[in-house]
């Protein structure tokens, strides 16, 4: 009887000791691993916020179709069906030269004007840095005709605005990312008396409802005294991921889609109910096919 | 009587202690899913892997973001959606070859054990083949993945269609630890 009770306990322990030697091999195999810096992806679902851009760039070899609309105001009412009689749209082209390096071309139907930027990703959020920091920069050049005799037809300066912008976010957990947004709009030719240059803080939020779904919020306050009629950008918006495409519905009191638009010449009262529904959607295309 | 007992229980730990393990750092792990509107391919070159050739035991770790898609958005969604690499980094196996023999040379072996993808863990029995040589060991293996044994969801809405069925393939080349 003390026999088979020892060999029983030889045999279990044995058998114990096969299982443990298993979970072992994996402590083992975890010991020799090299610690993962931590490179945080997907902050933002999409290149833009909402109005704006996030610090999210496309990578290498992709082109990105991006169309948006903005209708008209909500509170114009039935007679314009909650302002989508009028409609206005931006075409973009939008590329990666880089991982980093990002540039666009677009065309806004408001004020038809001609944009381009180049966007580029100088730090990444990991386990040794704490955000994530994108340098924007972009020029708008008014396209429309203009009578002899003003300062646009005589000079092609004239139509021109610039915007700089560093981009700072941090993916907080897998839910939320927040983003701040420094910037300066600077016209060659600003409207009545003001200033050439507008200073900017932004700031912009993304909660992740669900996998797909995710809400936004951006606004951006002007640091100067408003000029008459003119209001700061806040939009709110939701996002939807189907696979390739990136569909985000947005309210906002800017109609523009453009930085210098936007940021500067909005002049709805978001909470007067001046606001424009409106949507991003984006197709893309991969140019280099393999991987990286 | 105890005695025995001790020297048994020892022998047992000096057996494993003294096995002859062999490790890869380099693993390929590649996945297909075959669908009417696209084929969607991604490799894994950095699969981590540990054999015992002395029990026939192996475990392998491989790194959900180290999977390299054709289309960098693929990757993302693949990430962010399907596989949630934040919350489960990891696929693991942790598995035993069915009545190792121990034997040098190639043969086509059973492999029994439990692969862990996306924080599911789950029983599976595989057939590969191994090539045991003193200084080298190679083992791969196709095995079918179910995408929904593993919790993995697949929106009704997408413009990828991707198969429930996906076909894992795996190859490793071991040195001597």
């Amino acid at each position: 009887m003390k026999k088979i009770i020892t060999l029983l306990a030889v045999v279990t322990l044995m058998a114990f000791n096969q299982t443990f030697a298993q979970s072992e091999l994996m402590d083992l195999l975890s010991s020799t691993e090299e610690p993962d810096e931590g490179v945080v992806t997907a902050t933002f679902k999409s290149t833009r916020l909402l109005n704006g851009h996030s610090i999210e760039t496309r990578t290498n070899g992709t082109l990105e179709f991006v169309i948006g609309h903005r209708f008209g105001r909500i509170n114009d009412g039935i007679s314009q069906l909650y302002g989508l009689d009028q409609a206005f749209v931006r075409f973009a082209l939008e590329y990666g030269v880089t991982d980093r390096l990002n540039v666009g071309l677009g065309r806004s139907s408001f004020g038809k004007v001609l944009d381009s930027f180049a966007k580029y990703k100088i730090l990444k959020q990991s386990n040794s840095m704490p955000v994530t920091l994108t340098g924007l920069t972009t020029i708008a050049i008014d396209t429309r005709e203009f009578p002899d005799g003003t300062p646009e037809s005589d000079e092609f300066n004239f139509r021109i605005d610039y915007t700089y912008q560093m981009l700072l976010a941090r993916k907080i957990n897998s839910e939320v990312s927040v983003q701040l947004m420094p910037t300066l709009v600077h016209r060659n030719l600003a409207p009545g008396s003001e200033d050439n240059d507008v200073f900017l803080l932004g700031a912009g939020a993304r909660f992740k409802a669900s996998n797909r779904v995710a809400v936004d919020v951006e606004y951006y306050h002007q640091m100067r005294d408003l000029p008459e009629n003119i209001e700061n950008a806040l939009a709110v918006g939701v996002e939807i991921e189907t696979g390739g495409h990136v569909f985000q519905l947005i309210f906002s009191n800017a109609v523009q889609m453009i930085e210098k638009g936007f940021l500067t010449e909005t002049s709805g009262n978001f909470f007067d109910g001046d606001i424009h529904f409106g949507f991003n959607i984006s197709r893309v295309f991969n140019l280099k096919a393999g991987k990286e | 009587m105890n005695k025995y007992l001790l020297i048994l229980v020892l022998l047992g730990l000096s057996f494993t202690a003294t096995a002859q393990k062999y490790q890869s750092n380099n693993g390929y792990v590649k996945f297909f899913s075959e669908a009417k509107l696209e084929d969607i391919t991604a490799e894994n070159e950095t699969a981590r892997s540990i054999i015992d050739m002395e029990t026939g035991e192996l475990v392998y770790s491989v790194t959900i973001t180290d999977f390299q898609f054709e289309k960098s958005l693929m990757q993302e969604h693949f990430n962010e959606n399907y596989l949630e690499s934040e919350k489960y980094p990891k696929s693991t196996l942790s598995a035993k070859i069915v009545d190792w023999n121990g034997e040098k040379g190639e043969q086509t072996v059973k492999v029994a054990g439990e692969l862990t993808i996306h924080g599911v863990t789950k029983k599976v029995e595989l057939e590969g083949n191994i090539s045991y040589q003193d200084d080298l060991v190679k083992v791969s293996a196709k095995f079918p993945v179910a995408l929904k044994d593993y919790k993995v969801k697949i929106p009704k809405i997408v413009f990828y269609n991707i198969a429930e069925v996906v076909d894992v393939t795996v190859a490793f080349e071991y040195k001597p630890l």
